[in-house]
């Protein structure tokens, strides 16, 4: 499908780009794939019309942002295989996992498409107030942690973090829906809009001051792309990171990790996730939580915060697989992890958790590395 | 006496197709024609041509002018033009007035009819003042002789000593404790490849021994007052003085206690440098963090000592990598620093002499080598083996004792990994951190790049908005030695003027104060930034010192009584403007 390049190109300022190639140059995916956004911008700049279907590339970028963060002439390349999928998307021409995850979210609110009721299982028995009826602090849990049984035990820790700290707290149960924030990254801007729209709507009914999530994806959307009349946004780990500052979450005993025997000193290196740290800039809380855990020593990974190597779970790639499945950054990551000494590869972000931990089983690194979020390492040592 | 009645002339001036591409010009002066008061009203493809001159001298000879509106661009740029011309045939010049239908009207705007709608009510407000314009005296004022040169580098150096060698003083103040500023860290010069120290120390040398040239080092600038032809210049400094006249002339107050000293002179010279980028703050290339990764400056010290051990052993790989803090907005500095190009083609061919077996490879985005000689030094550059690789490194990280460079080589349009054992960052220039309250000090504006801004990017490079105070070498933009030197002897030449010519027009449209009305409140004394009024203590009304007044009428609007008047900006004048423009 013939894709006229000139409005994208003006809307895009496309024209700002000097061709410098830091952009593909730091492009994660671009090592293992046909990627090449840099190309692509001069395509679309000397190019009348761009064959968009001709590359399925597109569905590879994980929306990492790296080609974002680095351009020295600040055009946003990323937003530019954004709006490309945009088109398949308008013409149908993508992959059908990808389709699945968007109709999920339209018809369930997920993209996993699961009940709506079930949305609020996670709590597995805890009293979760309803954030309808007031609160001061909105905890917005996310469809991967409310769903996703590797994830939901993140979302009861934070729970029971806020507990610890007394805070006045609540969740939305099973009205929560999609940020929508993946949704935009694979193009489906109407669906997004619509998300934002009743998102909106719902979260300022709640009237609480401040709003937390667990994944640094919901984060990204509701701080950058939501506009929610002054409440502050915040990731879990600036508010536990702040909770602990001012000493109303206070840790016992060092962690007593699950198949060790004695509690003890753990050494524990930490993924900084894309969505947190490259494009929010949020790198030291999540190390300050880790610090002031007993018993547990940081390492550091020789790439890391500005240079911390995508997980390749965002922008959509939970869903879809993309052109090279031999190849994963994941498998590259645990391995970097593991060369640090680490016992546990910490994160602060669903996807990342799972991506990681997988790697972690493929690449039989199991007896030597454990791949835990931050609140799990947090609520055992509570 | 009755003033005869206002015969106005009106030039509406077509600036090519600068303003006539916009505005009719035609009809802008078939309307002044119908304004009150106008006898002539001519439209001409450039007002500020001689023929264009000519044409307003000879209208007010021949048709009795009393009154003069020049609508064209801003009277910053063509005022002084316009003033001389009506004086030469014996007009006062502020009896000219312009109405700028250019910066103000043709410059912003596209559509043609509301643009001439526009010019058309600017000029008939300019022709409603022009009318109550009274004729002013021009004077004169003597000048202190002498100038402050502030910065000790290059740039500085040079304009000390083509200013002290025509006689006057010079003051030298140098922050730090020695002269030379940033060239006496580097090893050798493009594209002479000369020593910079055998560049800096005759250089030095002369500037030291200079009989009229004083060197205050460990020396700030920490006030300046006055005007041109009269500044006094603040300086606190550690009593370091080398040579020069000593110090002559050069008041020392408490010098015990504060080492405060007030130095009298006609004209100013800020030559007051840059900074090095920090690279810290491109993290993604693990400066600080890898020893293998070095600035082009530390990377000078090295070849000067040809010292390239401390990274891995043997170093069979050096990589050098442009632009770092230039062209580069995440870190705000869109500009090009002009030098990292060839400094770069220098030290990778010194690094090609110095390791033979060694691959040395060149990242860049452009290569910009402009200069006299630089393009050829490039080709040597390369002809010496340098391998030029298009495409900025995106990050870099360790492997083993060496280093890997990501990025993507845009001719191969493939992503790279590049391993190396040596990196060096092109690091650029900025603006120096204390810029802003250098800016302050001197009453200095900065262009959008945060360095000094020249007061026309053309016409008026080494000057600033300030009379009397001029700008030489980096503090005005990148540049390198070559161009920061010419830059100097220009700002040297320049602030010579008014030293040479031993006086300056002193501004007439000064406040006066009516002494009938004046309360003697002394409101004006605590406002003026020039220190102009001053209460008399016998009469107890304000008086104000018409040589200080720079006529910016800040105790006009504060005066409660309005006792003071703006001359050339009066009430009646400006509200006929107003009244113009509204009606």
């Amino acid at each position: 499908m013939a894709l006229k390049t000139e409005p994208m190109v003006e809307q895009l300022e496309l024209l700002g780009c000097i061709q410098c190639g830091k952009c593909t140059g730091g492009c994660p995916v671009a090592r293992k794939t046909v990627l090449n956004i840099r190309s692509l911008i001069y395509q679309m700049l000397v190019e009348p019309e761009l064959d968009v279907a001709a590359h399925p590339e597109l569905w590879d970028c994980t929306c990492c942002f790296t080609c974002v963060e680095r351009c020295p002439k600040d055009v946003r390349p990323a937003e530019l295989i954004i709006g490309l999928r945009g088109q398949l998307v308008e013409s149908g021409r993508i992959p059908e996992t990808i389709g699945a995850a968007l109709m999920g979210t339209f018809r369930q609110g997920n993209p996993t498409g699961m009940a709506r009721e079930d949305r609020a299982a996670w709590v597995d028995g805890t009293e979760v107030k309803a954030a309808q009826e007031g609160c001061e602090l909105l905890y917005f849990v996310c469809c991967t942690a409310s769903y996703d049984p590797r994830v939901q035990p993140v979302a009861r820790a934070l729970v029971r973090a806020f507990q610890a700290a007394d805070l006045d707290f609540g969740t939305l149960g099973t009205e929560e829906s999609c940020c929508g924030n993946e949704v935009r990254r694979m193009g489906e801007i109407g669906l997004f809009e619509m998300l934002v729209e009743e998102n909106s709507e719902l979260i300022r009914s709640v009237g609480a001051s401040r709003l937390v999530t667990t994944s640094p994806h919901c984060f990204n959307t509701f701080k950058n792309e939501y506009s929610l009349d002054g409440m502050e946004i915040l990731h879990y780990t600036q508010l536990i990171a702040e909770l602990i500052e001012q000493g109303r979450l206070k840790f016992s005993h060092p962690p007593n990790l699950p198949g060790r025997e004695a509690e003890g000193k753990v050494t524990v290196t930490y993924h900084d996730p894309c969505f947190l740290g490259k494009q929010n800039h949020i790198f030291d809380e999540p190390r300050a939580i880790l610090k002031a855990i007993p018993g547990v020593k940081l390492v550091e990974m020789d790439r890391n915060r500005e240079r911390s190597l995508c997980c390749e779970g965002g922008g959509g790639r939970m869903w879809a697989e993309g052109t090279n499945l031999e190849e994963r950054l994941a498998f590259q990551r645990v391995h970097e992890a593991a060369e640090t000494g680490a016992e546990v590869l910490a994160v602060a972000c669903p996807f990342c958790l799972l991506t990681l931990e997988d790697a972690v089983k493929v690449q039989g690194l199991e007896s030597r590395l454990q791949v835990m979020d931050i609140m799990e390492l947090v609520d055992l040592a509570l | 006496m009755m003033e005869p009645q206002p015969r106005i002339g009106v030039y509406i001036c077509h600036c090519g197709t600068n303003i006539a591409a916009t505005v009719d010009v035609a009809q802008v002066a078939e309307f002044a024609a119908t304004l009150p008061g106008v006898v002539v009203a001519r439209d001409y493809l450039y007002m500020c041509s001689d023929p264009g001159q000519a044409l307003i001298q000879q209208d007010i000879k021949e048709q009795g002018l009393n009154r003069v509106v020049v609508a064209s661009c801003s009277p910053t740029m063509h005022e002084p033009t316009f003033r001389g011309a009506a004086q030469q045939v014996g007009l006062n010049p502020y009896l000219v007035e312009m109405a700028n239908i250019r910066e103000q009207c043709s410059w912003v705007h596209r559509d043609r009819e509301q643009a001439t709608e526009k010019a058309k009510l600017l000029v008939a407000s300019v022709v409603a003042k022009a009318a109550l314009l009274k004729p002013l005296e021009e004077r004169e004022v003597g000048v202190t002789p002498g100038a402050v040169v502030v910065g000790g580098g290059v740039a500085g150096m040079v304009a000390a000593l083509d200013v002290a060698d025509t006689g006057f003083p010079v003051y030298l103040v140098e922050k730090s404790d020695r002269l030379g500023g940033h060239v006496a860290d580097l090893n050798r010069v493009f594209p002479t490849l000369e020593s910079a120290a055998e560049l800096l120390e005759p250089l030095i040398e002369r500037v030291t021994s200079h009989p009229h040239i004083t060197v205050l080092r460990n020396a700030e600038v920490v006030g300046m007052e006055g005007y041109v032809g009269n500044f006094t210049v603040e300086v606190r400094d550690s009593g370091i003085v080398d040579s020069g006249f000593g110090g002559d002339g050069a008041e020392s107050t408490n010098y015990e206690s504060t080492n405060l000293r007030t130095l009298d002179v006609g004209s100013i010279i800020v030559a007051t440098g840059y900074d090095v980028f920090d690279p810290h703050r491109k993290p993604e290339l693990g400066y600080g963090q890898y020893p293998n990764v070095i600035t082009s400056l530390e990377m000078e010290r090295r070849l000067a000592t040809e010292d390239l051990t401390g990274f891995s052993k043997p170093v069979r790989s050096v990589a050098f990598i442009q632009c770092v803090g230039s062209r580069d907005v995440q870190v705000g500095n869109p500009y090009c620093s002009r030098v990292c190009c060839m400094y770069t083609a220098k030290q990778s061919r010194l690094v090609c002499e110095l390791l033979p077996e060694a691959k040395v490879t060149v990242f860049f985005m452009d290569v910009r080598t402009f200069g006299k000689g630089a393009e050829e030094f490039y080709d040597e550059a390369r002809a010496k083996g340098v391998l030029y690789r298009r495409g900025t490194v995106s990050e870099i990280y360790r492997r083993g004792d060496r280093v890997v460079l990501v990025g993507e080589d845009t001719l191969l349009g493939r992503p790279i990994d590049f391993e190396a054992d040596l990196v060096v960052l092109a690091v650029g220039m900025e603006p120096r951190s204390d810029i802003a309250d250098l800016s302050t000090l001197f009453k200095l504006p900065r262009s959008a790049d945060g360095f000094f801004m020249e007061c026309h990017p053309k016409l008026r490079p080494v000057d600033t908005v300030v009379d009397g105070v001029f700008l030489a070498g980096c503090c005005q933009g990148p540049k390198d030695i070559p161009d920061a030197i010419t830059q100097a002897k220009a700002a040297a030449s320049s602030a010579l003027i008014p030293l040479i010519r031993g006086a300056v027009l002193a501004e007439s449209a000064t406040a006066v104060v009516d002494a009938d009305w004046c309360a003697g409140c002394g409101m004006c004394v605590e406002v003026c930034p020039y220190g102009a009024p001053a209460l008399d203590p016998f009469w107890g009304v304000s008086r104000i010192n018409a040589v200080l007044c720079k006529g910016c009428g800040t105790c006009a609007v504060t005066c409660p009584s309005k006792a003071i008047r703006l001359q050339h900006f009066t009430s009646e004048q400006i509200l006929a403007q107003v009244d113009a423009l509204v009606e």
